[in-house]
């Protein structure tokens, strides 16, 4: 019977420990879990550990305890789980859109982009000849038959229960597949050490907002779902100075404006407006709409054919 | 080199056969000079993955758009030229086509040369390399990647033993007679040749076994030429989003291996004094199934260009456009010509499928195949639906970088380096099953 017991807390302690010390590397949790048990042999010896705010303390080795939460761990599974009840939408309304860019700048502050790396991109469009042209903001469309997450090897990419679909940049092993399946063009690899790693090497890893971003790993849109997570509407959409953007969710059939905060009904807005998505024959069922670029607020100020005239 | 063909009429004794498929393998000359020279190159090639790994990805050409670049293309046409394998030994040795005994070694010897380093090339081309067991901790089988991770190995293992098998009576002779090979080597044929004596018994156990796996062998090879196409029709993209990838790609794996194949057998035949048994009826042979092959390559081709062609949907219009007569046109038009097209109307002429000429024809055939891979991959990747915009110039444009190249000779020379090895400690033809077929007796002792 005490045979039994000391297992299964051995058991505890190596899962619990195994999860604690995961970062440090397996050898080091070897060696560690073997102190740990000559330590229950030999009471009185004493271990050196370094404290969060970088001091060196003595601890006695029986009084090791593993801790109790990982925030990497917490973060991941959360992450993994998405926002219960919640079926996120956009709506982007292109006869607002004068290329004002905030969003593209907001987006690329919050998830550690340099200036050419886009989760947002606010592409010059002409469908045809003779067309209008217009500007179209496209993030990753958060499609409900992803091409991407059906492709990816190891499960790095996922959509979850509240329709976003995130890229785990802990589990990614750079084969890109994702971006050769995305229709879109909507995703990014970190070719080579991101911006500012130096600065933010230290920081637990947030899958909600893929940040810090990490080399060799794939990036996306994720629709600010770490904002979401705090009530918040999306970097972009709450960056937009014009009114381009309505954020919300499908099950409450309600869309909120990022600029002026009005909040509308989703499917009202969809019908009165012509509402569609963005190359439905692909059948990849997008959660962005897009409201035609009708009766515009703004004259097309590009230049289809000549980029730098742009800034 | 210089191919003097001896009279044909030259009558083969088993030791006269013994000898001079053993010759070669005593005789060093100039063989470790090729071999330091192999492993210069892998050096230099191991230092620019060095200097990859540590930078990043970005010292490629690569960028977000041409996310697939020169390692996928190389890597398809590894796996293109390591089917010839199946195609020779199994297909042809399943029909009973008997001209292909002598040369059906060099084919194993070639794909399990190319599929070995066709699973590297795909590890040289992760953005995380270390995490390359996330593919088995964390495998979902919706993905082709895991389906040709499968494949490929399943391939690797089986062609392995369709090398060795075989050949289990010549390493029997090995290991008698090669007296000077270095203790280990001679432990290696002691071990690999299983205490076979050639008993009736031994005998059919050992064709049994050679049959089953040549059956096994069919389906994995269509698999992963198929498998890898997959990676590109599996997607939604202009230029791969079409039917025929699987049948299209294997047809034209068949071309590459078999170029590949004849360029080995030029090059056995001369270096390693085999003109006895690597005759010119071979050359004679393979520049048929060459023909054939092509044929068939061809046909898939004018289906894949020419029926989107037709109606330019506006997605493909851009990208067959820019094949057909844009910045592409060169390469998609000589890989066409030079692979496909001419080697046909030369090799239908009798005197073009001599050994020398027929070996030039592979050289083009083979470096058409390896462009043209290039040009299936990385064109479709600068033809999004969606246009390029607000990124610098370099990511509208793709180049392979010096790195990229460097690493890409690394295979190369890593794929030659294994056919060396392999053609130095293993009989490059098959002692046994020649004197077999001429219906010569022999006798192994213990």
């Amino acid at each position: 019977m005490t045979q039994k017991t000391s297992d299964k807390s051995r058991r505890n302690f190596l899962k619990s420990f195994g999860v604690t010390v995961g970062a440090a590397g397996v050898v080091s949790s070897f060696s560690l879990l073997s102190a740990a048990k000559a330590a229950a042999k030999e009471p009185g010896e004493t271990v050196n550990l370094l404290t969060a705010d970088g001091q060196l303390v003595q601890v006695d080795k029986n009084q090791l305890r593993p801790t109790v939460n990982e925030p990497l761990d917490e973060l991941q599974q959360r992450g993994r789980e998405g926002i219960a009840g919640k079926s996120f939408v956009m709506v982007i309304d292109l006869s607002k859109c004068r290329n004002a860019r905030k969003c593209m700048s907001a987006c690329q502050n919050h998830h550690q982009l340099r200036a050419d790396q886009h989760h947002i991109n606010v592409l010059q469009m002409q469908d045809a000849d003779h067309t209008a042209p217009y500007f179209m903001p496209k993030p990753c469309q958060h499609c409900d038959n992803p091409p991407c997450t059906k492709v990816c090897p190891v499960d790095a990419t996922f959509k979850r229960q509240d329709g976003i679909v995130l890229i785990d940049n802990e589990r990614c092993i750079g084969c890109r597949f994702c971006i050769a399946a995305c229709p879109y063009s909507a995703r990014i690899f970190q070719w080579t050490e991101p911006k500012d790693a130096e600065k933010y090497k230290d920081l637990t890893y947030n899958i909600e907002a893929n940040v810090p971003q990490k080399k060799g790993t794939v990036s996306k849109c994720l629709f600010s779902a770490d904002r979401l997570r705090e009530d918040k509407l999306p970097s972009c959409v709450s960056a937009c100075p014009n009114g381009v953007y309505y954020f919300g969710d499908r099950n409450e059939d309600a869309v909120t404006n990022g600029t002026s905060g009005e909040t509308v009904r989703f499917s009202k807005l969809i019908e009165e407006n012509a509402g569609y998505t963005l190359m439905e024959e692909l059948g990849t069922k997008p959660r962005v709409y897009y409201l035609p670029p009708k009766n515009r607020a703004f004259e097309f100020n590009g230049d289809l054919l000549n980029e730098e005239n742009l800034h | 080199m210089n191919d003097d063909t001896k009279s044909k009429e030259t009558t083969l004794s088993f030791e006269k056969i013994k000898q001079d498929v053993l010759r070669p393998m005593q005789n060093h000359r100039g063989l470790e000079l090729w071999i330091v020279f192999l492993i210069t190159v892998i050096s230099v090639g191991a230092w620019a993955y060095y200097v990859q790994l540590r930078d990043g990805l970005g010292v490629t050409g690569m960028r977000d758009y041409v996310s697939w670049g020169l390692y996928i293309a190389n890597f398809v046409f590894f796996v293109a030229v390591s089917l010839v394998g199946m195609l020779i030994s199994s297909i042809l040795g399943l029909l009973k086509v008997d001209w292909i005994a002598p040369i059906s070694r060099i084919a194993e010897i070639i794909a399990v040369a190319f599929v070995a380093v066709a699973g590297l090339v795909i590890v040289l081309d992760m953005g995380r390399p270390d995490r390359v067991l996330n593919v088995m901790i964390h495998g979902r089988f919706q993905s082709p990647i895991l389906w040709d991770v499968t494949v490929i190995t399943t391939y690797l293992v089986i062609s392995a033993l369709l090398l060795i098998l075989p050949m289990i009576p010549d390493l029997a002779i090995c290991k008698k007679e090669i007296k000077t090979a270095p203790p280990m080597l001679k432990k290696l044929y002691a071990i690999l040749s299983f205490g076979y004596t050639n008993t009736p018994e031994q005998h059919k156990h050992l064709h049994k076994m050679i049959r089953t796996l040549m059956v096994l062998i069919v389906p994995v090879g269509l698999a992963i030429h198929t498998v890898t196409s997959w990676l590109f029709a599996a997607t939604l993209r202009n230029g791969w989003d079409t039917t025929i990838f699987g049948p299209y790609f294997v047809a034209g794996a068949f071309v590459a291996g078999s170029a590949a194949l004849i360029i080995a057998m030029y090059f056995f035949r001369v270096n390693y004094k085999l003109q006895d048994y690597i005759t010119e009826l071979h050359f004679d042979k393979m520049g048929k199934l060459m023909v054939a092959v092509c044929l068939v390559y061809l046909y898939f081709n004018v289906n894949e260009f020419l029926v989107p062609g037709y109606k330019m949907k506006s997605g493909d219009s851009v990208h067959l456009k820019e094949l057909f007569f844009g910045s592409w046109a060169i390469m998609f038009w000589s890989s066409q010509l030079l692979g496909n097209i001419l080697p046909i109307i030369l090799m239908v002429n009798k005197r073009f499928r001599m050994p020398k000429p027929i070996m030039i024809i592979s050289i083009f055939v083979l470096a058409s195949a390896w462009f043209k891979r290039y040009v299936i991959v990385i064109p479709t990747m600068l033809h999004p639906h969606l246009p390029i915009q607000n990124v610098p110039d370099n990511y509208q444009h793709y180049f392979p970088s010096s790195v990229e190249i460097t690493v890409t000779v690394l295979s190369f020379a890593l794929a030659l380096l294994i056919i060396t090895v392999l053609a130095k400690i293993f009989p490059v033809v098959p002692i046994c099953e020649i004197a077999d077929q001429k219906g010569i007796d022999y006798k192994i002792e213990e």
